[in-house]
């Protein structure tokens, strides 16, 4: 039968993909295993940094999850999209942006005259992090909110209590497991996040790996990543024991909104996305104007669409059996469960282990190979959750009918599965290719010697400190999100038919 | 018996290690619809997901032609010729009703046949997510017959479709089957589809065939209650058994006798088997009345007895609390099982 066709290929590439870890596991305990101080020093910055962003994301995401939940905005699906769309920026494009924004010399000062203190270490980190991470935290509770029973609301006024008394008394603590999902994510992510606090020069464990693997020590660097895998697993473990609250789905509530208040929501989503989308693309753009095209080599776009390109297809040539297998039963989920090792795992660490792993192979060292099996491992999920829940949705009996009709199993895979899978197939090609196209650390890390991608010269401009030549790289990266954007949104549409 | 197409010798099938369908055995005559019909989760879709090759078999064997199937020798779906036609249609919704059709057709023209004898060639071209359930299930059922199948299994053709088209689609179907004069087997939970569609029906409770035989014979002399009750309104009415004839407060009768003898009986009758009158004293008095449209059905309490169902003409209204002669006016010799027996 097919399920075992598909789960006999699956066992490999889930096995393929859990390599990673064992080879950061040895090589990490084959290293002197030391926490100094300087190691002490690594996890409170990484920790604060993952607190702060936490917290402040919070604040943010909180109160705006409870506006779009509940008041009645015209057009308010259209809000919902602009407040979501920081999340399919990359946040070193952020980073980059403020970075050379803010500070003696910055270009606020140089265009506006406004002088502005420099932003950079910890406060930078968490101020940019917290911009392109709050809608996290935004939809998972206003998902919450959404799925709560409106009728108490109604019965705590009618018991007395004015309206923001029953929503901080009856309706908070019952939101409290979509705050929780939401915050783990945001969690998860500046935990894995290499490019904001590089740029912001905040010693966290992504940006001294990358530190240590620059200076040979990539015995060090697998160390501070099985660390960085600890704190990733102590967050997924929560992650695993939050549970969303499950009420009888009905009408929401409805609240309507005073036009001064109106006026006033207005003023502070627009600047929210001013912050997090308007000042990157004003820079970049001005870059642009003052620079042009300096510096810039069409084939740092070429290398990235090539790379990305055939990492695309391979990742979906690899996912199609998974995803079957998945839909086969138990065993096959937990195959699907080893995929997702990849995406959870920060970039900066699946490179720390892929350059271990291409040294041991000389032949892949430092080549494309190397490169796009790095992507491949990093978002075979993607591809095999758009993949799978296509499939998921195609009836079985369309499989049971072709071979009662004289079709091979084969034949009913090539004629009926397939072609039912394929936008599917398509989606997760285009989300696998998007996502390659904006990866740095990963990039960083496997690049062959001169193969540079739009991301890796973003990053060389900053460091040689020729900010104005990250113009065309900016700009195309935040298309590209863009981009990604839609393809997800859309995916979603679709899977909600 | 004459070349059958089909035979199923003591068929067990099981999920995991739970049976579901125990011992059936059967064969299909040249050209016969069976109608398999019971409650749902009584294991007839088991059965024949089983004969079509998506379920294996756990004891028994499947002759289908040729072919042997049991435990050891599993035949893939795609070698047993068995057309299949689900509940949901299963269409391919990525190509047209043609191209449903014309599946694996090596001779797109042999499937002209059906298209035009189900009138289906408006629709050529068109996709099926556009067309209505009666037309889905007619496509599907063209595409099975127009790969010539020495066998068709049809799983629950008419429960996804709307009352009104069940009564003509089911009449449609049979002449089909019959003009093509391939032998099927229907599965159903509706009795009384089961009963005007099959040439023999066969009746399954708990993974067991309960019994087998043509419409009327199960109707009128069920094997056991659960038969009996299933395949309509039944009444039990105790009676003693004297010589093959049975006396009850309604009088004496013929009786059939299926399970074991012993004097004290309870006899199986229908609404259908008794008529009303009005009379004084009489034996009963009317407990309620259901105007049904074409007929009246009447709970009435018998003096000496339990209360029956009767059902009459609708013409024949009786007012609540008016005494009547109930009589039993079957010609049949009724059916009767000891007391106390189960099933």
């Amino acid at each position: 039968m097919r399920h075992n066709t598909s789960f006999w290929l699956s066992v490999p590439i889930a096995l393929a993909a859990l390599a990673p870890l064992a080879v950061l596991v040895w090589l990490g305990f084959s290293a002197e295993l030391e926490f100094s101080g300087r190691t002490a020093e690594i996890l409170l910055n990484t920790i604060l940094l993952t607190g702060l962003t936490v917290l402040t994301s919070i604040l943010v995401g909180v109160p705006l999850a409870f506006v779009m939940a509940y008041a009645d905005l015209p057009g308010r699906r259209f809000w919902l999209a602009a407040l979501a769309a920081p999340l399919a920026m990359p946040s070193y494009i952020g980073a980059f942006a403020y970075f050379a924004a803010f500070g003696g010399g910055g270009e606020l000062e140089t265009l506006l005259g406004i002088a502005t203190p420099r932003l950079e270490g910890l406060p930078g980190a968490v101020l940019v992090m917290t911009l392109y991470t709050f809608p996290f935290v935004m939809l998972t509770t206003r998902a919450s909110l959404r799925n709560l029973d409106p009728s108490m609301v109604d019965a705590a006024r009618v018991l007395g209590l004015s309206l923001p008394q029953a929503m901080r008394r009856v309706v908070l603590p019952r939101a409290r497991g979509g705050i929780a999902a939401g915050a783990l994510i945001v969690a998860l992510y500046t935990l894995s996040d290499f490019g904001t606090p590089a740029i912001m020069r905040l010693d966290t464990f992504t940006r001294m790996i990358y530190v240590e693997y620059n200076a040979f020590g990539l015995e060090r660097a697998a160390l501070l990543s099985v660390y960085l895998l600890a704190l990733v697993a102590v967050v997924l473990w929560l992650e695993s024991r939050v549970s969303a609250e499950r009420e009888r789905p009905g009408r929401t509530l409805n609240l309507y909104v005073k036009p001064g208040h109106l006026i006033l929501l207005v003023a502070i989503v627009l600047s929210i996305l001013m912050a997090a989308l308007g000042l990157p693309l004003g820079m970049f753009t001005v870059w642009l104007l003052r620079e042009g095209a300096a510096g810039f080599d069409p084939a740092y776009a070429w290398n990235s669409v090539h790379a990305s390109l055939l990492a695309a297809i391979a990742a979906v040539i690899v996912a199609l059996p998974v995803a079957y297998a998945t839909t086969a039963g138990r065993a096959g989920r937990l195959l699907e469960r080893a995929t997702h090792f990849g995406f959870g795992v920060p970039g900066i660490v699946l490179g720390t282990a892929l350059v271990y792993i291409g040294l041991q192979l000389d032949m892949l060292y430092q080549t494309l190979a190397l490169l796009v099996l790095g992507y491949v491992l990093r978002f075979l999920s993607l591809a095999v959750g758009s993949i799978r829940s296509r499939a998921e949705r195609i009836d079985r009996n369309l499989v049971a009918a072709a071979r009662s009709l004289g079709a091979s199993p084969a034949e009913a895979f090539r004629r009926v599965s397939l072609p039912l899978a394929l936008p599917g197939i398509a989606a997760g090609a285009a989300l696998v290719f998007l996502e390659a196209m904006r990866e740095l650390p990963a990039t960083l890390m496997l690049q062959p010697t001169g193969f540079d991608t739009l991301a890796t010269y973003l990053w060389r401009v900053y460091e040689a400190g020729y900010l104005g030549y990250g113009a065309i790289p900016g700009l195309l990266l935040v298309l590209v999100s863009m981009v990604a954007l839609v393809v997800l949104l859309s995916g979603e549409e679709r899977a909600s038919l | 018996m004459n070349q059958s197409m089909l035979a199923i010798r003591n068929l067990s099938v099981a999920y995991d290690q739970n049976v579901v369908v125990h011992e059936v055995d059967f064969v299909l005559g040249e050209g016969e619809i069976l109608s398999l019909v019971g409650p749902t989760g009584c294991g007839k879709s088991t059965v024949l997901r089983t004969v079509a090759g998506l379920e294996p078999p756990h004891s028994g064997e499947i002759l289908i032609g040729d072919l042997k199937i049991d435990r050891q020798r599993m035949v893939p779906p795609e070698k047993r010729r068995t057309g299949l036609v689900f509940q949901d249609f299963a269409l391919f919704p990525h190509l047209n009703v043609e191209q449903n059709i014309n599946f694996r057709l090596k001779n797109k023209q042999a499937a002209d046949r059906w298209i035009d004898m189900l009138g289906l060639a408006p629709f050529r071209h068109a996709k099926p997510q556009t067309l209505s359930g009666g037309q889905k299930q007619r496509v599907a059922l063209a595409r099975s017959l127009a790969h010539e199948p020495a066998l068709m299994l049809l799983d629950e053709p008419l429960s996804n479709l709307d009352a009104a088209l069940k009564s003509t689609l089911r009449w449609e179907i049979r002449d089909v089957l019959k003009t093509a004069g391939v032998p099927a087997i229907w599965v159903t939970h509706d009795q009384e589809e089961a009963m005007s569609i099959g040439d023999r029906i066969g009746v399954m409770r708990a993974g067991r065939l309960e019994q087998l035989d043509k419409p009327e014979a199960c109707f009128r002399d069920p094997a056991n209650r659960f038969v009996a009750s299933f395949l309509g309104d039944a009444e039990f009415i105790p009676g003693q058994l004297s010589g093959g004839e049975v006396t009850t407060v309604l009088g004496r009768n013929q009786a059939s006798i299926h399970n074991g003898g012993g004097p004290e009986v309870d006899v199986l009758l229908r609404p259908n088997d008794m008529s009303l009158t009005p009379a004084s004293p009489g034996n009963g008095h009317i407990a309620w009345c259901r105007y049904e449209g074409e007929t009246r059905l009447y709970g009435v309490y018998l003096f000496n007895g339990p209360e029956v169902k009767v059902r009459v003409n609708h013409e024949q209204e009786l007012a609540v609390d008016a005494t009547v002669d109930v009589r039993i006016i079957a010609d049949h010799p009724l059916t009767v099982f000891s007391r106390g027996s189960a099933g």
